[in-house]
């Protein structure tokens, strides 16, 4: 696809294009965003210092920034995939390698309003990357091994590099991302099934692993898996996270003990209240009613993404559109699961709603790219 | 660029729509299951985590009751609860806490050793935790302390309770004292109340404190707290009151007692006055005595050497816990034993040659001369032994002890008390079963004047002369109500016994004070309506060989203290009506007639008049020596009762 193919008449320009846009995604965006407001000002004991009056500022920028990027044409975007694909992995490598000499352990680079984690922007820019890959590639060839190999590898590159950090959850967000876009790309189903069974054979090797000198993971790291298997087992300790999340998210009931009367969230027993565990906050105040409404905003994000690539004609606005899509479920989908005990602790935010600037802003830009797919699909002359 | 062909187009749009929506409908089925998850945990399951939430944000603290106060029967304080103040400290309210403390300690006396407690209590514990800096603290200190908040950041002064005994040692041995709970408290009590659990509890250690602890001590409030993760206390969410333990009003007479303990001095002694109808102790002397005021605050390791190194026994209560060959004051039971036995009467004489041979033992008098013939009254009367040692042979050891059980010796009599001694009226099957020996005619010969084997307390004797003089089962009370509510009176039922039998006994013994030859003449009463009937005792503590009775019994004053007869006399009066019974008992005090007769007199008389007797109530050569007795006694008078606190 390139820019020959659009109708210049049919396609919007200039100030128009805001007209355009996929205004019920943004407006559910800033809703759900909104309910991170609220329960932000909540957990702070009823004052938007010091949580709240930041995340609505970054909010700002980062819906700012999501117009911005819809109004450039999506083929701007396709074609800088690759550089911002390199210019991620690059900052990726540098936290790596000048973050362990000369920011202690920090993962993050500073830009000011915002600290930036190069891994939060890989997670956009892979699915980016993939969708112009695909895009390029002809169909009969995306099943081919040699070609498979390729998005393997640019897949891998960011989650070793992650992994090394090391941040488990953002590297499972990376691999299932990117496995979704090789899915959503028509790659064979063979691939996907030997994929499991592997998964499935290293999860096993890396439980033999424990203990011996050839250990996968970190001791912390099997730790939390340990406490995800049986929480009781450790409740002041390890198990103390998710014991504390369920009794605040249990302790909702149908309608929850009312905006601000959350005990468990207000008296300091839920940990990470304001960023990873902050669902369980909104559980426990709004109860069933809350969470479910908030299950059902990112439903329909998710729907009114899917509705948006389905009908793009265009074969990279699609699959950037399901990408995105695809990621933010999995952000939301493995927070849920861990703060309701589904899966182990792996430090995954609830997007949109935990505290926390480079996740929401790089998330917004996502959207942008999105917005763009949506603003400038081709339209047929009727 | 390269376009892609049509039908490429088409194959990939077909494609992307089709895995789009395999992916959207695994992303619902997702999102299916944390819905249904999210039902569970909030709908089905929320009660269970409910109640989880609350355990974990309510923590219940106790609050501890009023103890119950303890009065006189006529409404005097003995044992009250008094506000005492502390000063505690707030590590993180504090700031600097070095500072703070050096300029606490300009103002008020720290002591080091407590203060080094604190300071590592301190650090142990969390920094909203208050932390004691010094207990019991002086008011004006704390009004220092107040004034000078301002410079004392985190400083605070607390009120506290802690028991008080106004009247010190006169009732050590009768209301005992509290203590904070040891971890053998625990263990002893079975299912502990959470109180104890408390730091700085106090609980009854020993006498009434102790053994009336359940009433005293009440139950405990709770007050319902929010706390957050860190255990700091939120705000309060409910309170109930706790109930206060009862308050206890005893049958002592605090001025009596007073004056009892007062009157027995530094003898190593014991008194007691039980009134003859209602079994109402009315004092409980036990001497020397101690404050157990000292063993509120905890007692210093000198002080409590001091009590337990005493060969005096201060911590004993003898009047309860001494169990004493009674002597001669048990000959009243061998006689009402033999005349209810019927093969005795008053009139029947014995033959008092200052001995007596059985089985080839020799059994001497006191008197080494002996009595001559001598009747019931005159064997009282003048106390002779032989008599006696011919009625043990006559009617044996059993009636002897069934008549003892009768009157009150070798049976445990029910107050609340620390270490009740039961005393012992010797059998021949309790010979058997705890000495494993048969018994011998002699022992029967020794038991009949209240030596070998007798053993009893002086309230035991007294509750006997009560029983005397008034022919019921008269038994101890010393809880007179417990709040406002009336206890049983310890009037009893008639013994049974022949009246006849009863008054000659009264009689011999109204002789032993009142008739020129009885052995407590010179300790009479003159007033005419207050005539007291008693019976002196010297019991042995050693035996006599055959060697020393040759070349003559070594007196009292000659042997080293611990070797001294015990003297004792009981007594009961006035004659006519009687009203009271006192028990006397001086641990190797000597002779009973000379040591243990006046005690119980003068102890009679105040017990009669309530106060201090006239003169007139003494015979006339005891007067000068009575006044001056008088004097030196009201000294240690308590003061009035100021606050005028009577309420029971």
């Amino acid at each position: 696809m390139s820019y020959l193919e659009y109708s210049v008449q049919a396609t919007p320009s200039g100030f128009r294009k805001i007209l355009y846009l996929n205004w019920p995604l943004a407006l559910l965006l800033t809703a759900v965003a909104c309910v991170g407001f609220l329960m932000l000002y909540s957990v702070a004991g009823g004052s938007f210092s010091p949580w709240s009056e930041a995340q609505i500022k970054r909010f700002l920028i980062g819906f700012s920034l999501m117009i911005t990027v819809a109004m450039v044409p999506i083929w701007f975007w396709r074609n800088v995939s690759g550089v911002a694909y390199l210019g991620a992995l690059a900052m990726l490598l540098a936290v790596e390698f000048f973050g362990a000499i000369g920011m202690g352990a920090q993962r993050w680079i500073d830009l000011g309003f915002v600290r930036l984690q190069p891994s939060e922007l890989m997670k956009v820019t892979l699915v980016m990357l993939l969708a112009a890959y695909y895009d390029w590639l002809p169909l009969r060839r995306v099943s081919h091994p040699l070609w498979v190999a390729v998005p393997v590898l640019i897949i891998l590159a960011p989650t070793a590099l992650v992994l090394g950090q090391p941040d488990l959850g953002t590297a499972i967000l990376l691999m299932a991302g990117g496995g979704a876009m090789m899915f959503f790309a028509g790659v064979h189903w063979a691939y996907f099934a030997a994929v499991l069974a592997a998964a499935g054979g290293l999860v096993t090797a890396v439980f033999q692993s424990r203990g011996t000198d050839w250990q996968m993971l970190q001791d912390y790291q099997f730790r939390r898996i340990d406490t995800f298997l049986d929480p009781s087992n450790d409740p002041l300790g390890a198990g103390y996270h998710i014991t504390q999340s369920k009794i605040a998210l249990g302790s909702g009931g149908w309608t929850g003990r009312g905006f601000m009367q959350g005990t468990q969230s207000r008296l300091n027993f839920l940990p990470e209240k304001h960023t990873d565990f902050i669902f369980t906050t909104l559980a426990e105040e709004f109860g069933f009613v809350g969470a479910g409404a908030l299950l059902v905003l990112y439903a329909l994000i998710i729907a009114f993404c899917l509705h948006s690539a389905l009908t793009n004609a265009s074969r990279y606005g699609s699959l950037v559109t399901l990408g995105m899509a695809m990621t933010f479920f999995l952000f939301f989908a493995v927070n849920m699961s861990m703060v309701m005990g589904l899966a182990p602790v792996v430090g995954v935010p609830l997007p949109l709603v935990s505290y926390g600037g480079s996740a929401m802003v790089v998330l917004l830009i996502g959207f942008g790219v999105a917005q763009s797919a949506h603003v400038h699909r081709p339209r047929s002359r009727r | 660029m390269r376009r892609p062909r049509p039908q490429d187009r088409l194959e990939s749009s077909r494609k992307i729509t089709r895995r789009g929506l395999i992916l959207a409908a695994g992303q619902l089925g997702v999102m299916g299951v944390l819905g249904f998850r999210m039902r569970y945990m909030q709908v089905d399951q929320a009660d269970e985590f409910r109640l989880l939430a609350e355990e974990n944000r309510v923590n219940i603290r106790l609050i501890p009751p009023a103890r119950g106060e303890i009065f006189d029967r006529n409404g005097r304080i003995l044992a009250r609860n008094e506000q005492t103040y502390r000063i505690v400290m707030v590590r993180e309210d504090a700031g600097d806490v070095d500072a703070v403390i050096a300029r606490l300690s300009r103002l008020v006396e720290l002591d080091p050793d407590e203060l080094e407690k604190a300071m590592t209590e301190m650090k142990r514990s969390a920094p909203f935790l208050p932390i004691t800096l010094a207990d019991r603290v002086a008011w004006e200190d704390i009004s220092r302390v107040a004034v000078n908040a301002p410079a004392l950041p985190g400083v605070t002064p607390e009120v506290g309770f802690s028991r008080v005994y106004p009247l010190a040692a006169d009732l050590a041995h009768v209301v005992g004292y509290v203590g904070p709970v040891s971890d053998y408290d625990l263990n002893r009590i079975e299912d502990p109340d959470q109180l104890l659990r408390i730091p700085r509890f106090q609980i009854g250690k020993v006498g009434i404190e102790a053994k009336m602890e359940s009433q005293l001590r009440g139950k405990a409030g709770a007050r319902r707290l929010e706390v957050n993760a860190t255990g700091r206390v939120m705000r309060e969410l409910s309170r109930r009151e706790g109930l206060e333990g009862a308050n206890l009003q005893l049958t002592i007479d605090h001025r009596l007692q007073n004056y009892v303990q007062a009157r027995l001095g530094e003898d190593s002694a014991s008194a007691v006055v039980i009134d003859c109808e209602t079994g109402d102790l009315l004092a409980l002397a036990s001497s020397p005595s101690f404050d157990p005021n000292l063993f509120v605050s905890g007692i210093s390791v000198a002080d409590y050497k001091g009590l337990t190194e005493n060969p005096y026994r201060p911590l004993a209560a003898k009047s309860v816990q001494g169990a004493y060959p009674p002597g001669s004051t048990f000959k009243m039971v061998t006689a009402l034993a033999a005349l209810e036995s019927g093969l005795i009467k008053p009139d029947d004489t014995q033959y008092c040659p200052g001995y007596l041979e059985v089985s080839d033992r020799r059994f001497h008098c006191w008197k080494r001369g002996g009595h001559g013939h001598v009747d019931l009254e005159q064997s009282l009367r003048e106390s002779c032994d032989v008599y006696y040692y011919e009625l043990a042979l006559e009617i044996g050891i059993e009636r002897i002890s069934e008549m003892a059980r009768r009157l009150g010796i070798g049976v445990r009599h029910d107050i609340p008390l620390s270490a009740v001694a039961q005393g012992l009226a010797p059998t021949k099957a309790w010979k058997q079963q705890v000495r494993g020996e048969d018994w011998l005619i002699g022992d029967s010969v020794n038991s009949a004047i209240g030596q070998g084997f007798v053993l009893a307390s002086p309230m035991q004797l007294a509750v006997m002369t009560a029983r005397i003089a008034t022919g019921r089962a008269v038994s101890p009370r010393i809880i007179k109500s417990i709040d406002a509510v009336e206890q049983p009176s310890g009037a009893g039922a008639s013994l049974g016994l022949n009246e006849n039998n009863l008054r000659q006994v009264r009689k011999a013994m109204f002789q032993v004070s009142n008739n020129r030859r009885g052995t407590a003449y010179s300790n009479r009463i003159a007033e005419d309506t207050m005539r007291m009937a008693g019976k002196t005792g010297t019991s042995q503590v050693r035996n006599i060989t055959a060697a020393e009775r040759a070349r003559g019994v070594s007196s009292n004053d000659q042997l080293p203290w611990d070797r001294r007869d015990h003297a004792l006399f009981v007594d009961f009066a006035p004659y006519d009506a009687p009203r009271i019974a006192v028990a006397v008992v001086v641990e190797h005090g000597g002779g009973g007639s000379t040591t243990a007769a006046p005690i119980a007199r003068d102890v009679t008389l105040q017990a009669l008049y309530g106060d201090d007797p006239p003169l007139s109530a003494y015979p006339s050569k005891d007067r000068g020596r009575i006044r001056a007795q008088q004097e030196r006694l009201r000294e240690l008078r308590p003061p009035e009762d100021v606050n005028g606190k009577s309420r029971a």
